[in-house]
């Protein structure tokens, strides 16, 4: 198991090698740049502007002098917030968006876990369309409708709900944990739904109904462990979609996340938040597939024998 | 499996938490009762330190906090004291002597002086520093000298310190918006302990201006700042007027979608909103008692032309397309009512500025000239490319040109977005033929507009040279007796400009904000400037929401 995971550790530092490199020189070709503004910019203050971010530098030196600060850890200033650096401006961010995932993840467990559970029961029948029809349509709801929709609702009509906000009015972060999960329950719900139909025409399951278990049992004890599988290997792609992918969801709910550094940052071309906030996801999407791998294993007796660990 | 039991009970405690909360006063009421103004501030600040940022959020936050040697009254536009109580010009203009409040303190207690002023111009136009706006203290003799590196010496700019509480400034030349340029953020002084403190003078990045280490002058103090949630300021105890400040404090909301501003406006969560959805405008002009407030605003929006290129290097064919242009049209239904038509690059009425109407919409002229190019009815067209920044209300108004000039002329012309930097990048190199831009005004006066079109300005970008334009606006305009005649030459100026059309002028733009009825002191102006100085919240309204 070690080994395992010894082993996938040491691939993920060619990927990520590879990704900055890639951002680096990618960001570096697209026109324009960071102190480029609809006014025209005098050519003393801007090459002042370059000399204090290492710009006037010849890019191969620039590449490296960033690599050689990331090894310590330094992400380098933000060229649109000066004053603040890359790590300051993650960290501001990254709590607020991890939050706002693990909230999301609980609704789509919730929301998704029981559905795809009772769906799978009586497949083939309206137990079964109803709630996987409901997945259907909230895979295909975009964000961007469903959560103006549960604010006219919630916040504007009943007036329940804050419209707005993150941790500042009670109540404010119930919406957007709910839009951003929903999405993702559906895909729960449908993955669920076929864990379960395979393990509950599989012989253990006889097994425990011929021994007499009531039904619930049946579900509970025997089936859900296997069943859930397909969704525990989800999850970690799960988490880090939620991590980059709630940017729409940040942006309706005005959530001081990490998704709206990030998608700025490329309009602004803030170059060292570009690097820093994807080199920072990639390492966290690579982590949590290596996290979801190694919990299904745990999960999955067949996988764990492979492993040889008991 | 106990998994399940732990997994249903955090999801139980989780939605418990959740439904636990809700309700409650909202930000409105309970901010009219405490004399705290929400207001949605459009986006998160660069930054705070005068000068090193720009933008219009910052300017909000930072004329909070800080005040100038003069500020302009939002009812008039016209300077009024500020850290300087009196300012005096000798008999040619070209110097000025600002007498400063002795009252005027540093939010730490320490007394301002002339000399603060004297290192924060230093500051401000060190070349190492890489102002961006720099070039507003241009005016003051030798700056421009010193901020390009042709002058090393700082002792030699034109401003002095001749004791405690007098200030000293000479100018290049009489400069009658100069005073207007004291309530600019880049001419403001910054507390030098304080900035020295934390770093070298021309560090763009130090942390002085965090909650616990700014020091600043104005009516307002920094007491939070919530990166992308919120900054708080709070009525300053030292402030010199802090008698007449009548609100206890501010929260400034980086509202960043403007969808949700307006929804968080509906919601009670805001008394002021920094703008509103283009499609709202017709529901809340209909409404009675609406929260709505629009005004003429000191900018305008048009599309430059690059006169290198054919066809549009013949002056006969910029005029057609210019006159084609409905502008009437174009204000009611793609705009909704919410913009005025422009005929002239200045915005009308800057300090009495009325500029003149060189051209109006004229289809028969302009199928006329177009045949005088050599295209008559649009016969051997060889093309023209508008292009824009990604943005529907861009596109709107480009596929409305489009239609325009293919109606009455009967042209082909295409339409191209690019991602802003992209476009920023493609003015600058003037690889276009048309595009779409905008100008804002920094201060009140029609030299902010025409001096962009100088041979050779940075800010051109069409090819347009003239020398005798810029004899009027670099030469004769500085020195005219008065205003009559110095508007006058602008105008001179304006109708040449006009009448070759290197730009062609569509609306003049307009401030758009929702308004709570309890706020008060907020008077629209040309320059959409809010001195929260001035502002109160009224108890006595009714705390609706135009709804």
């Amino acid at each position: 198991m070690w080994r395992f995971i010894g082993i996938r550790l040491l691939q993920a530092v060619p990927v990520i090698l590879a990704v900055i490199t890639v951002t680096f020189f990618l960001v570096r070709m697209a026109p324009g740049g960071p102190f480029d503004s609809e006014k025209a910019v005098m050519p003393e203050v801007k090459a002042a502007l370059e000399a204090q971010y290492r710009l006037d530098l010849p890019l191969p030196q620039q590449y490296l002098a960033y690599l050689g600060d990331l090894t310590k850890g330094d992400l380098g200033p933000s060229f649109k917030y000066p004053g603040r650096d890359v790590n300051e401006l993650i960290s501001a961010g990254l709590p607020v968006t991890a939050e706002l995932g693990i909230y999301a993840l609980l609704v789509a467990l919730f929301l998704g876990g029981i559905s795809g559970v009772v769906a799978s029961l009586k497949p083939n029948t309206a137990q079964d369309y109803i709630p996987m029809s409901l997945a259907m349509i909230g895979i295909c709801m975009p964000a961007f409708l469903f959560g103006p929709l549960l604010v006219l609702v919630f916040g504007i009509y009943l007036e329940w709900l804050p419209v707005a906000g993150w941790g500042d009015i009670p109540g404010d972060k119930i919406l957007p944990s709910i839009t951003l999960g929903t999405a993702y329950a559906a895909y729960i719900a449908r993955l669920g739904r076929a864990g379960m139909l395979e393990v509950m025409s599989q012989d253990y399951i006889r097994t425990a109904r011929a021994k007499g278990l009531p039904e619930w049992q049946v579900v509970t004890r025997h089936a859900l462990r296997g069943g859930m599988i397909p969704v525990v290997a989800f999850l970690g792609p799960a988490f880090a979609g939620l991590l980059t992918g709630s940017f729409v969801v940040e942006t309706i709910f005005q959530v001081p996340g990490l998704g709206r550094f990030f998608v700025q940052a490329a309009f602004n071309r803030d170059y060292t938040m570009i690097l820093g906030s994807t080199v920072f996801l990639s390492t966290l999407i690579v982590l949590f597939n290596l996290l979801s791998d190694i919990l299904a294993a745990w999960m999955n007796p067949r996988l764990r024998a492979q492993f040889g660990g008991r | 499996m106990p998994l399940n039991r732990l997994k249903t009970l955090v999801v139980l405690v989780f939605f418990s938490t959740l439904v636990a909360c809700g309700g409650g006063e909202s930000n409105v009421s309970s901010g009219n009762r405490e004399g705290i103004l929400h207001y949605g501030n459009g986006s998160e600040p660069q930054g705070l330190d005068p000068h090193v940022v720009t933008g219009v959020p910052e300017n909000h936050l930072i004329r909070a906090l800080f005040e100038g040697l003069a500020v302009k009254n939002p009812y008039t536009l016209e300077p009024e004291p500020g850290v300087a109580e009196s300012w005096d010009f000798s008999e040619d203009g070209r110097i000025i002597t600002f007498h400063l409040n002795p009252r005027a303190k540093w939010s730490n207690g320490d007394p301002m002086t002339a000399q603060d002023y004297v290192w924060s111009w230093q500051r401000a136009l060190n070349p190492a520093m890489g102002n961006l706006y720099a070039y507003m203290l241009f005016p003051v003799k030798n700056a421009k000298a010193y901020a390009t590196g042709d002058l090393a010496d700082p002792e030699q700019l034109g401003v002095k310190a001749l004791d405690k509480l007098t200030l000293q400034v000479t100018l290049n030349e009489p400069t009658p918006y100069f005073i207007q340029l004291m309530d600019h953020y880049s001419t403001f002084a910054v507390h030098r302990p304080t900035i020295e403190k934390f770093g070298k003078s021309t560090d763009r990045f130090t942390k002085w201006t965090r909650v616990e280490n700014m020091v600043s002058n104005g009516a307002f103090k920094l007491s939070q700042w919530r990166l992308n949630r919120r900054i708080v300021m709070e009525k300053s105890t030292t402030y010199w007027d802090a008698d007449k400040v009548k609100l206890n404090g501010i929260v400034f909301y980086p509202t960043e979608n403007i969808v949700s501003e307006e929804r968080m406006f509906r919601a009670g969560q805001l008394h002021y909103t920094q703008v509103i959805p283009l499609e709202k405008i017709p529901v809340y002009q209909a409404m009675e008692n609406t929260p709505y407030v629009q005004a003429p605003y000191l900018g305008t929006y048009f599309f430059l032309i690059n006169t290198k290129v054919p066809p549009v290097d013949d002056v006969r064919v910029r005029q057609a397309l210019s006159m084609a242009v409905d502008r009437d049209t174009l204000a009611a239904t793609v705009m909704q009512k919410s913009v005025y038509p422009a005929y002239s690059i200045t915005p009308p009425g800057a300090l009495g500025y009325k500029p003149p109407k060189v051209f109006g919409y004229d289809l028969e002229k302009a199928r006329a000239l177009l045949a005088e190019a050599g295209y008559p009815n649009g016969e051997g067209w060889p093309g023209l490319e508008i292009t824009y920044n990604t943005s529907e209300s861009h596109r709107k108004i480009a596929v409305a040109l489009q239609q325009m000039w293919k109606e009455a002329l009967d042209i082909e012309v295409t339409i191209a977005n690019q991602e802003w930097k992209v476009y920023l990048d493609s003015v600058t190199q003037m690889n276009f033929q048309v595009a779409r831009r905008g100008w804002i005004g920094d201060y009140v006066d029609p030299n902010n507009f025409l001096d962009l079109y100088l041979t050779g300005g940075g800010n051109n970008n069409t090819g347009f040279a003239d020398p005798h334009y810029d004899d009027l606006i670099l030469r004769k305009a500085p020195q005219a007796k008065s205003r009559e005649e110095r508007f006058a030459i602008f105008t001179e100026a304006e109708t040449m400009l006009m009448k070759e059309m290197p730009i062609i002028p569509v609306y003049t733009y307009t401030s758009k904000h929702l308004i709570n009825p309890s706020v008060r002191g907020v008077p629209s102006n040309l320059m959409d400037s809010i001195n929260f100085k001035y502002v109160w919240l009224d108890l006595e309204t009714k705390t609706g929401t135009g709804e």
